[in-house]
């Protein structure tokens, strides 16, 4: 069993993690997340049994801290009569297609969650049902689904 | 429909985002605080160039000259002590300090505690022997094997010498050839200096040789 110093992980894996992060919850959420995920990562690190594919075990961490991140704010969240202009900002910080980001966070969790693993971390189906414990075709389908989605709301 | 996925794939932070710096500097001070931080790594100055030094809550761990060799010094830290290890210059502190006042001639002797784990048995027992040595002496390695219980074996003397995990802190360079020859200290160790040369000008700057540059025995 050959695991490399955590400081080695952190260099080769934050930029990703902190990228996941922020196209899932925004800017505002994803440093108490990314904290909240490395933190349980180098807690559970020593008893890791499978040094194989760390990168998807680390996202397999990230995934569910983006989760309880998103209930926390289900939880916190009262109604309001007019949503204000600017709420969605902390998405918009990935560099590219504002629109996009925006229609990505407004995706199912589930199918959120799967194109983010897809397309920007670049995960194999496989890995992705690992990391979102489910099954390789339902991620395939999650994936499918969300992409069908994106294309009604942002048209080319 | 390609032209959603590439859109997708080229998500990036801002060029020269410092976001992920940021939230990585905050995990170093909350891994501490919560005790999950058991190796504490960086570098430190020394007349030889820059060392690697480790520290844990027992002690500094590991001294390493030669920078090439950091990578397989971490990993094996990893393996033997735990893999729980964050870059922390911060925490090197203490042993940069005493460092500073031994080369500047202002300290002969370390205050700091050690963590023994990297080495074990006989070696441990030398080595443990040879911290014993102080400033401005020179030991043979027939003393050492002698005082460690085993008056015969003198080349695993040597060899626990060889392999002292935290050189300068311990000092293995006390430890000469019966006869007052220098013997050997680590081979090529740094990427400036030769390991003989850095063990005759740590004993020089003792004081622990001769006018013609010999170990006083």
């Amino acid at each position: 069993m050959r695991l490399p110093p955590f400081q080695a992980l952190l260099d080769e894996h934050r930029d990703d993690v902190y990228r996941f992060l922020v196209a899932s919850l925004g800017r505002d959420e994803a440093d108490d997340c990314f904290q909240e995920t490395f933190i349980s990562a180098l807690r559970a690190y020593p008893r890791l049994r499978d040094a194989s594919n760390l990168r998807s075990w680390l996202f397999t961490i990230a995934h569910r801290k983006a989760i309880d991140a998103h209930r926390a704010r289900g939880r916190r969240a009262v109604p309001v009569k007019e949503v204000p202009e600017q709420a969605d900002a902390g998405g918009l910080v990935l560099d590219g297609e504002p629109e996009l980001w925006r229609a990505v966070r407004g995706l199912p969790t589930k199918q959120r969650a799967a194109v983010l693993h897809r397309y920007v971390n670049d995960l194999a189906y496989a890995d992705i049902g690992q990391v979102m414990g489910c099954s390789e075709d339902a991620a395939r389908r999650s994936v499918h689904e969300g992409l069908k989605k994106l294309r009604t709301v942002w048209a080319t | 429909m390609k032209e959603l996925e590439r859109a997708l794939r080229s998500a990036s932070l801002p060029p020269g985002d410092a976001g992920a710096d940021a939230a990585a500097g905050k995990l170093l001070a909350r891994a501490e605080d919560e005790g999950l931080l058991e190796v504490a790594y960086g570098s430190v100055e020394s007349p030889f160039g820059d060392l690697l030094a480790a520290v844990t809550p027992l002690g500094l761990l590991r001294l390493s000259y030669d920078p090439s060799r950091n990578d397989a010094v971490l990993q094996q830290i990893a393996e033997k002590v735990s893999p729980r290890m964050l870059e922390a210059p911060a925490r090197l502190d203490p042993v940069r300090r005493e460092l500073d006042e031994y080369f500047g001639g202002r300290r002969n002797e370390f205050d700091l505690k050690l963590d023994w784990r990297l080495t074990r048995g006989f070696s441990q027992k030398i080595l443990r022997e040879t911290a014993r040595v102080p400033f401005g002496e020179v030991a043979t390695y027939k003393q050492m094997a002698e005082a460690a219980g085993s008056p015969r074996a003198v080349r695993a003397a040597g060899n626990a010498l060889g392999s002292n995990p935290i050189p300068i802190v311990v000092p293995c360079h006390r430890v000469v050839r019966t006869g007052g020859k220098m013997g050997g200290y680590g081979g090529t160790l740094g990427p400036y200096i030769a390991g003989p040369e850095i063990k005759q000008q740590l004993l020089e700057l003792e004081g622990a040789l001769d006018e013609s540059g010999r170990p006083r025995l």
